[in-house]
């Protein structure tokens, strides 16, 4: 089953907005969980789960399916939207996050959970995973692709790099690493906790291609994405540049609210600030 | 004098064997082949061989993604780096998404020889156990060591192997029936069992004949399964022989001597004592002047052995 490509920007914008009611709805109920940076992936994940990613929900492990990997675990409630959303698991479930009798742990759990492709959650390793995805893709000649959705603080992790070199190393055009750039880590900016200027560049010279974007902007990354699939003999990062906490105003560029839910009050004012369309 | 073999030719040579009957079967490697032997399948499965750089925590992480993809990885490199650097990896990517990947890990333990401590793995065995869901194979002789790659090959689960760089007695026949899971019966007596793993199952059989000459008739058990280990071999040794020595060449800390003390302490408590690394780092040497120089001998055992039968009494 293809991507439903169908959907205009607006459309996906929309369904973005309903990921990110479903984020803050569901880290009220669990009283505890990461909103910032699962805010600020909604419009990117909107488009991958509605417009990039060739997948069959009725047939979640069917091999001819994309791949998508969130390095960054710890924004599973915005994955777990997405998987309802598509139908992998009644959208009631998502209430149940983080309880003791849930499928939805804290971070992505992929014996628990349908739809998800790998456990994650221990930073730095998501991008080795969907390495060896689009390894076994290129061994087998099958023409599915692979995504990896990192942090930027994550990128702090020397495994990252490590798996960087793997990636152009092996021409891996399969793949697509998106860097949610987002500027904010638990203990202040990324800037300030350990400096990380020139992602872009970075990758540039480790032999990927390269696209900066808008990371709230779906013509942005309908391109950056296009681009990618386009893109023969090396892998492509799409640097996307976000607002942590993206939608909600009182989270947003907050570091505070990294690993923080909002209490029942702060929910009521998320969610009508969110069904208002401010942006 | 018997045939000396090592477990990791075993392992390349195996690993050929495996890939012309299971084509899901690939190998990846950091920049160690020729030591680890995966060398042969590199040539003779070019484009299923995946050469990783000096980067063991991307090994483990791209081994899971490419079990993720339906294949079955072996990944290794030496068993510092395999369970040192990469714990997380093992544990996270690996094991707790119970992701099929083979770790097979050579130059463990004190018979790396003259590389020295930093990379005499001794405490590999306790990593890999402690992870839920992790199988751990030693085996103790090339017949078993490719065996042991077989049934590794064809179980579903994360496994860790655990094989030596050097060439050791060949203990067992061509018709040798490994069972995971199992220990092998090495030869019975009713004095007392040493359970054994690794090189130092040779090293158990020398002190068994040690001990035969005064007349002491002890039970050897391999152990090469450490986990999930038999404990029904070993309550039936502590009942059938009444002590029990483990020997392996490991830290005494967290490896056989402790899986086996568990199984008594919790199921028939018996005199008991483990000959292993006593809780310190390795050192440069030849590996016949480390076994002794660390006390892994067959004079070691069969002293612990003595003492056990003594405590008996």
């Amino acid at each position: 089953m293809a991507g439903c490509k169908q959907h205009t920007p607006e459309a996906l914008a929309e369904k973005a907005k309903v990921l990110r009611k479903h984020v803050i709805s569901m880290l009220g109920e669990a009283g505890s969980g990461h909103p910032g940076g699962s805010l600020s992936a909604a419009d990117i994940m909107a488009v991958l789960y509605w417009h990039e990613l060739r997948l069959d929900v009725e047939t979640p492990h069917w091999p001819g399916r994309d791949r998508f990997v969130l390095s960054k675990g710890h924004a599973a409630p915005i994955l777990y939207a997405c998987l309802a959303e598509k139908g992998y698991f009644p959208v009631e479930d998502l209430a149940s996050l983080r309880k003791i009798d849930s499928h939805l742990q804290g971070h992505p759990d992929m014996r628990q959970t349908p739809g998800v492709e790998a456990s994650t959650g221990s930073l730095g390793q998501g991008l080795s995973i969907a390495n060896g995805m689009a390894l076994a893709g290129k061994m087998d000649n099958a023409d599915y692709r692979v995504y990896a959705l990192l942090g930027d603080g994550e990128l702090q992790e020397g495994m990252v790099w490590e798996a960087a070199m793997t990636s152009a190393h092996y021409s891996l055009d399969n793949l697509a690493a998106i860097v949610d750039y987002n500027r904010l880590q638990i203990d202040g900016t990324v800037q300030d906790v350990m400096g990380l200027k020139g992602v872009a560049e970075r990758f540039r010279s480790f032999g990927w291609a390269v696209v900066e974007i808008d990371g709230h902007d779906i013509t942005q990354i309908l391109a950056a994405l296009d681009l990618a699939r386009g893109t023969k003999g090396r892998p492509t990062a799409v640097v996307a540049h976000t607002v942590k906490g993206k939608g909600v105003s009182f989270m947003e560029d907050q570091v505070g609210w990294h690993g923080q839910a909002p209490n029942a009050e702060q929910v009521q004012v998320a969610l009508g600030e969110l069904a208002g369309g401010k942006e | 004098m018997a045939i000396m073999k090592a477990t990791r030719d075993a392992y390349g040579e195996t690993l050929v064997e495996l890939g012309k009957e299971n084509p899901h079967i690939v190998v990846l490697d950091a920049d160690l082949s020729a030591s680890t032997k995966t060398n042969g399948f590199a040539k003779a499965f070019p484009k299923r061989f995946v050469q990783m750089g000096i980067a063991e925590q991307d090994l483990m992480g791209t081994a899971a993604g490419l079990a993720l993809a339906g294949k079955i990885p072996f990944a290794s490199t030496f068993a510092m780096f395999a369970t040192g650097r990469t714990y997380d990896q093992i544990r996270n990517s690996i094991a707790y998404a119970g992701v099929n990947v083979k770790i097979a890990a050579t130059h463990a333990g004190v018979t790396v020889g003259e590389d020295g401590g930093s990379h005499q793995m001794i405490e590999d065995i306790a990593l890999m156990r402690v992870i839920p869901g992790m199988t751990v194979i030693v085996p103790a002789d090339f017949i078993e060591a490719t065996a042991a790659v077989k049934a590794a090959s064809a179980f579903e689960g994360p496994v860790y192997l655990r094989l030596g760089r050097g060439a050791w007695p060949v203990i067992f026949p061509e018709n040798y029936n490994f069972q995971l899971g199992k220990a092998a019966l090495v030869q019975d007596g009713d004095a007392a069992t040493v359970i054994a793993c690794g090189v130092m199952v040779g090293k158990a059989q020398e002190a068994a004949k040690l001990l035969a000459d005064f007349g002491i008739k002890i039970r050897v058990l391999n152990m090469a399964t450490i986990k999930p280990v038999d404990k029904e071999a070993i309550l039936k040794a502590a009942k059938e022989t009444g002590a029990i020595v483990t020997a392996e060449e490991h830290n005494v800390i967290g490896g056989l001597g402790s899986a086996v003390s568990e199984v008594l302490g919790e199921g028939w408590p018996v005199p008991f004592e483990r000959v292993g690394i006593q809780d310190v780092f390795g050192r440069s040497g030849s590996p016949d002047e480390l076994l002794e120089h660390f006390g892994l001998t067959a004079k070691t055992v069969a002293d612990a052995v003595k003492r056990v039968i003594e405590r008996k009494k």
